[in-house]
């Protein structure tokens, strides 16, 4: 099977607090380390256990700069097979459509059966799967955390919906599927891993090489400016000595039915 | 202005609870609306969500057929293509359901699409103004969408209020529109999640802990303060991810949505997946080493302590003052 | 002179003169225990290889210390004292047994030398020996097959019961000793009836108890018992000879050897293959042990050796928590492996194809199990290693990508960010410039171009998590408190690396070292200091080139012997110290009693020894990387070792280790024990009775 996943360099957000930049139209970059979106690494580890499975191949694509290169190659030493960098000053200023406008043109050069990215990234949109179906008039399923491969025609997949259900479907190839965390547990990639691809040559296409307009990147959707939201709207903050703080909650829960 | 549809999710018999928010941010959008929802669907179950919905919404338009019995978004995608006017503003919750229906429809509609809408600012001639939230809501941010060739929106369960409007609007039974239904995704069946020792969605107080808690073998704090309480333990999705708790304490929208009268948010940032999964308006208590953790934008009191240390105290003081 | 019974070389059996099967025996026995070894020697041939032919005097002192003097056995008492006596019987009776060999060729043969007052002399010995060895037998069968000590148990998980195998060699030996007794013993008698002068019988010995018994037996049936006893020791010298390579009492042949090339060095880790240099292990197909092939020959050898002894498991901490890891069963598993993979019959069979050690014999959780604390290597008392094995088997599979989640993410931040908890490096001297504390002590940054004559390294933990701080700050307190010149890397400083080695992700702690080694040549410090037992080993076992490093103990010790510290008598009533010595601190740098003599520096301070402590010190959970690994256990190490803290009648724990403290601290309150134990490092212990002057 040909497997195409989508995936995202993003800032790494998770142990340190975020803070806006002196301009207040992004976020404080400076101190910030970068790495593959964490949805799209668990869609990288199951391409490559499906190609271990019933073989084939794993490209991972990104639209992005120079430094998006970093993120190819880690998955790369994961054990994807081929790395494409999707790279243009056109594609910059871009939104989520825009974006899926780029990976379209990207996979009709190639010819891919599946289709993986994360079900979201950073921004939380989880918007670039299932508007890459609907361009390609491929079916498409999100939060997607099973999948088993049965003829070459379809998969049994399964998506993680409300309640901690699990939603049972069958979907014909080729389709797009966005990947929820769980799915699997994604593989170590060290040090020694990412040296190994160090030299490998990413191809990289541009907007002329993918045949996109730029008239068609046009955002129709644009990120004005980044902000704080005001801290403790509503929540009465409890302040003093710990005894003094559990004396008034114990008094609050007593009175909202928190103590039996 | 363009006119606006709510597409309404709804499960046996029953309206999901996001289906009023969806016309409070219309109302947001366009003060003055005629806002039409939407509901798909079979059978007895569907007229009464469509009956439901008639007491709110102006018109609703009702596609009955078995194959949409269980909704599956591949079908119904095509069927608004074909019955909603270009141009228009479509609506859908930003839950699961909407995840699969609502970016496809964009394109196919060619509209502009705002997901997870967090809050809306209004209209300036063709230009929405929104808020979003990223990096896990730490940042918002204000976005502007070109709405001139109309517009799908995924806003964000819990974040407008459900509107009682009382009107008397008009269920129009479109299903004859409906034409040939087929789709390259076939629904299977519904794997439910196992059934832990308790049912957390059945408890009046919840103690519940995330992140904040570090270690596994710290969950016996939290279970101690429970037991004081008399409540139990529920938890936040990272908490089932380590395996430390059974997926059944997972509160969330990808959990299990609970109503208590008193939740207990102990080391949790407040995530509004997990958030999504409060119901019922309970009297919140966040417990957080972070002041900026978003917990405490939702819940009504807040304190500022290490869960470590304030968790053993409490409990501590409860069984004193027992 | 009269023949007081004919010989076995000289005896017939029908028309067969004896002396052939006297030959036959000894040749059939030695061709095939010669096959078992070569097959034996087959994987090791094969296996990776190792550096173990060096410092040959040290080696030497080895084999006469922990072989010859059995140094480790009397560590468990009886079943020490019990194996020395066997130990010396076999190296005594080695000389007899030889001597019986050729006796059935040759009569009357004796070895050059031990004709008259020595062969006398030697005599008396062996028939002591064998006594005693028989002795020993019959207690150890006693103690093995009725009160079996919980520490020869098998775990279900980890395959049947080891007890026959034991009961019958013990059987072996028996058979042995009373058949050469009965040799002498028939051959006495016989002399004694027909009043020949007999050699010498030590009373109470097992051929003189016989000799009483066959006193007035015929000496026909005498002739019988003499050659039939000749036989059966011959036929169960030789068969037990070609038995030793077939299980655990392989340890006979190789324990000399395998002591020989034991590890001389405590708390280095072997590299990733002898032979390839750093720059080179790029070019490296394939990381660490995957299958059992990819082990060193030495390792192999251990795998041989294994006495089954149960001694390592008995002291390993994760064992005793009920992790998944018995290092017992590491050797044993991957013994039986061997013997599998390389078979011995049918004879000439094919080796097998080697299978994947992950999943095949050891699963992920049993290899990350282990805190590298050193227990089992230190208690066995032939040599066998296990960290380096550990190690090796992590490095093959960091390679597979084969990680838990739960060390993937300190991993990742350790690659990116310096620690493992992704903090930011400005972040890192944070500790230093808190207000109140930054009022008392002023701590020069290397980062901002200050210099100093002693680098503090104080590494992540104590840099980044909350409570630990106070060790950096202490530590910079005393330090100043003895007037020494010192500074910290700030944010320049990234993890030491030491866990990431020993986790196996070689090349990420490379990195880590390379860029330490850069910052510490850089700042121009002429010794380094840390408070950290594992950037202490990591900086003296793991780094080259850098400056002498020493822990903090012993920058204390020195400054009290000094006088550049004192320290004022015990400032607290009713408390009873007790020592916990840090793996890294301890068993890996034999610092054992630096600690002590700090503490006993404070006067009034009572301090009492827990019975796990120096070298059979327990760890508390592991460091680095361990915290953040979830194993599956029944129960803390910490809390463990807590308990035995209560069990001495201590009310405060006092370490030397950030980690140390980290679990103890955790231990006592998931032990219930707050606010009647309590765990303190040793420099905030001295920070607190600094006698300040002015």
């Amino acid at each position: 099977m040909e497997i195409l996943v989508c995936i995202k360099r993003v800032p790494d957000t998770s142990e340190n607090e975020i803070t806006l930049n002196s301009a207040g139209n992004d976020i404080e970059r400076d101190d910030l380390v970068y790495s593959v979106n964490e949805w799209d690494n668990y869609a990288v580890e199951e391409a490559i256990q499906i190609v271990d499975r019933v073989g084939g191949s794993v490209t991972v694509v990104t639209v992005g700069d120079d430094e998006s290169e970093e993120v190819l190659r880690r998955e790369m030493a994961m054990g994807a097979n081929n790395g494409l960098l999707l790279s243009d000053d056109a594609f910059a200023e871009t939104d989520g459509r825009g974006i899926a406008t780029i990976l379209k043109a990207a996979v009709e050069k190639g010819n891919y059966d599946l289709i993986l990215t994360g079900a979201m990234a950073d921004d939380g949109a989880g918007q670039v799967g299932g508007m890459l179906a609907a361009m390609l008039d491929y079916p498409f399923a999100s939060v997607v955390n099973k999948i088993e491969t049965g003829d070459d025609k379809k998969l049994k997949i399964g998506r993680e919906i409300e309640g901690g259900n699990q939603e049972i479907s069958e979907i014909e190839l080729p389709c797009v599927l966005s990947i929820q965390t769980g799915i699997n547990e994604p593989r170590y990639v060290g040090i020694r891993g990412i040296r190994k691809v160090a030299s490998v040559e990413i191809p990289t296409m541009g907007a002329g090489d993918l045949g996109v307009d730029a008239g068609a990147l046009a955002p129709k959707v644009k990120r004005l400016d980044y902000f704080v939201p005001e801290m403790g709207e509503g929540a009465e903050m409890l302040e003093g000595s710990t005894e003094e703080i559990i004396a008034k909650l114990l008094e609050m829960l007593k009175a909202k039915g928190g103590l039996k | 202005m363009a006119q606006i549809f709510a597409y309404i999710v709804h499960k046996d018999g029953v309206a999901d609870d996001t289906a009023l928010e969806l016309l409070t941010a219309a109302k947001k959008i366009d003060p003055a609306a005629s806002v039409t929802a939407i509901v798909t669907g079979h059978g007895a179950e569907l007229d009464a969500v469509a009956n439901e919905m008639a007491k709110a919404y102006n018109e609703v338009w009702k596609f009955d057929n078995p194959a949409l019995a269980y909704p599956n978004a591949e079908l119904v995608r095509p069927l608004l293509v074909k019955a909603v006017p270009s141009g228009s503003i479509v609506l859908i919750a930003h839950d699961t359901f909407g995840m699969d229906l609502a970016p496809g429809l964009s394109i196919k509609m060619d509209a502009a699409f705002v997901p997870d809408v967090a809050d809306i600012e209004g209209v300036d001639g063709e230009t929405l103004k929104l808020v979003r939230q990223e990096f896990g809501g730490q940042v918002s941010t204000h976005v502007t969408a070109d709405i001139s060739g109309g517009a799908v929106l995924t806003p964000r369960g819990g974040v407008f209020a459900a509107t009682e409007s009382g009107v008397s609007g008009a269920v129009v039974d479109k299903s004859g529109e409906i034409g040939e239904l087929s789709a390259k995704r076939r629904f299977i069946e519904v794997v439910a999640a196992e059934v832990g020792d308790v049912d957390i969605t059945k408890e009046d107080v919840l103690v519940s802990i995330g992140r904040g808690i570090e270690d596994q073998d710290n969950i016996e704090i939290a279970e101690e303060l429970a037991k004081a309480m008399g409540a139990v333990v529920s938890c936040s999705r990272p908490i089932v991810d380590a395996k430390w708790l059974e997926k059944s304490r997972q509160v969330g929208t990808s959990g299990q949505t609970v109503k208590p009268k008193v939740y207990l948010a102990c080391g949790i940032s407040g995530s509004f997946q997990h958030l999504g999964g409060i119901k019922g308006n309970p009297f919140i208590v966040a417990i957080n080493k972070n002041p900026k953790a978003p917990i405490f934008q939702v819940a009504d009191v807040g304190i500022v302590a290490d869960i470590l240390e304030f968790m053993p105290e409490l409990t501590e003081a409860i069984s004193e003052a027992n | 002179m009269e023949t007081v019974l004919i010989s076995p070389a000289k005896a017939w059996l029908f028309f067969i003169p004896t002396w052939i099967f006297s030959f036959l025996i000894p040749v059939i026995g030695v061709a095939v225990f010669t096959y078992l070894i070569a097959r034996r020697l087959a994987p090791l041939v094969r296996a990776a290889p190792d550096r173990r032919f060096d410092r040959i005097p040290g080696r030497l002192k080895q084999v006469l210390k922990i072989w010859l003097a059995q140094w480790r056995q009397p560590r468990y008492r009886l079943a020490g004292v019990l194996h020395i006596i066997l130990f010396a019987g076999f190296l005594t009776l080695s000389i007899r047994s030889s001597q019986m060999v050729i006796l059935g060729m040759v009569d009357g043969f004796v070895f050059p030398g031990f004709g008259g007052f020595v062969g006398v002399g030697y005599d008396i010995l062996r028939q002591v020996m064998a006594t005693a060895v028989f002795m020993v037998v019959v207690i150890a069968a006693v103690r093995r097959g009725i009160f079996k000590p919980a520490r020869y148990a098998v775990p279900a998980r980890y395959g049947k019961d080891h007890t026959a195998e034991a009961i019958f060699v013990l059987g072996l030996i028996g058979i042995l000793m009373i058949s050469e007794a009965l040799f002498d013993g028939s051959f006495a008698a016989a002399a004694h009836q027909k009043g020949v002068h007999a050699e010498i019988l030590v009373p109470l010995s097992l051929a003189w108890i016989f000799t009483q018994m066959l006193a007035s037996t015929p000496v026909e049936s005498l002739q019988s018992l003499h050659l039939v006893s000749y036989y059966i020791h011959d036929l169960t010298f030789f068969f037990f000879l070609c038995f030793l390579p077939l299980g655990k009492h392989f340890h006979v042949v190789t324990s000399i050897f395998n002591v020989f090339f034991m590890r001389l060095d405590k708390g280095n880790v072997k590299p990733v293959r002898y032979g390839v240099p750093d720059d080179k292990l790029d070019d490296l197909e394939s990381f660490g042990v995957k299958q059992i092939d990819d082990f060193t020959w030495k390792h192999m050898l251990d795998f041989y050796s294994c006495a089954d002894c149960g001694r390592c498991s008995d002291n390993c901490p994760a064992n005793a928590a009920g992790r998944p890891l018995s290092p017992r069963f590491i050797t044993i598993k991957a013994r039986d492996q061997l013997f599998e993979s390389y078979p011995v019959y049918p004879i000439g069979a094919p080796f097998t194809k080697a299978s994947p050690l992950i999943g095949g014999i050891y699963s992920e959780a049993e290899i990350w199990s282990c805190t590298t604390c050193g227990a089992c290597e230190e208690e066995c008392p032939l040599g066998i290693e296990y960290i380096d094995k550990i190690v090796d088997l992590r490095r093959g599979m960091v390679d597979d990508g084969n990680v838990p989640q739960s060390l993937q993410k300190p991993l990742s931040a350790l690659e990116k960010r310096g620690n493992p908890w992704g903090k930011m490096e400005k972040k890192r001297a944070d500790w230093a410039k808190n207000k109140e504390f930054a009022a008392e002590c002023e701590v020069k940054l290397v980062a901002a171009g200050d210099t100093a004559e002693v680098l503090y390294f104080v590494d992540s933990i104590t840099s980044y998590d909350d409570r630990m701080q106070m060790i950096a700050q202490a530590t910079a307190r005393v330090l100043s408190a003895a007037g020494i010149d010192f500074a910290i890397l700030g944010k320049e400083e990234k993890d030491s690396g030491h866990e990431v080695r020993r986790f196996g992700e070689e090349m990420l702690f490379q990195d880590l070292r390379a860029h330490n080694t850069e910052m510490i040549h850089e700042s121009g410090a002429k010794r380094i200091v840390t408070a950290d037992p594992h950037a202490y080993n990591a900086l003296l076992k793991d780094y080259r080139d850098i400056p002498p490093t020493e822990h903090i103990s012993q920058t204390i010790l020195r400054s009290i012997r000094e006088g550049r510290l004192r320290l004022k008598p015990i400032d607290t009533e009713g408390r009873i110290y007790t020592y916990h010595d840090p793996c890294y601190l301890g068993r890996h740098n034999g610092l054992y009693e630096d600690p002590r003599e700090v503490l006993d520096a404070i006067s009034g301070l009572r301090r009492v020894e827990m019975t796990r402590s120096r070298d059979r010190s327990f760890c508390c959970g592991g460091g680095g990387l361990m915290l953040f690994y979830e194993p599956e256990e029944e129960q803390r190490m910490g809390v463990i070792r807590v308990k035995m803290a209560a069990d001495a009648g201590a009310n405060v724990i006092v370490t030397a280790c950030p980690f140390c403290l980290v679990n103890i601290e955790d231990a006592i309150k998931v032990a219930g024990l707050e606010g009647q134990m309590e765990a303190i490092d040793l420099v905030e212990l001295v920070d607190r009775h600094i006698e300040r002057v002015g």
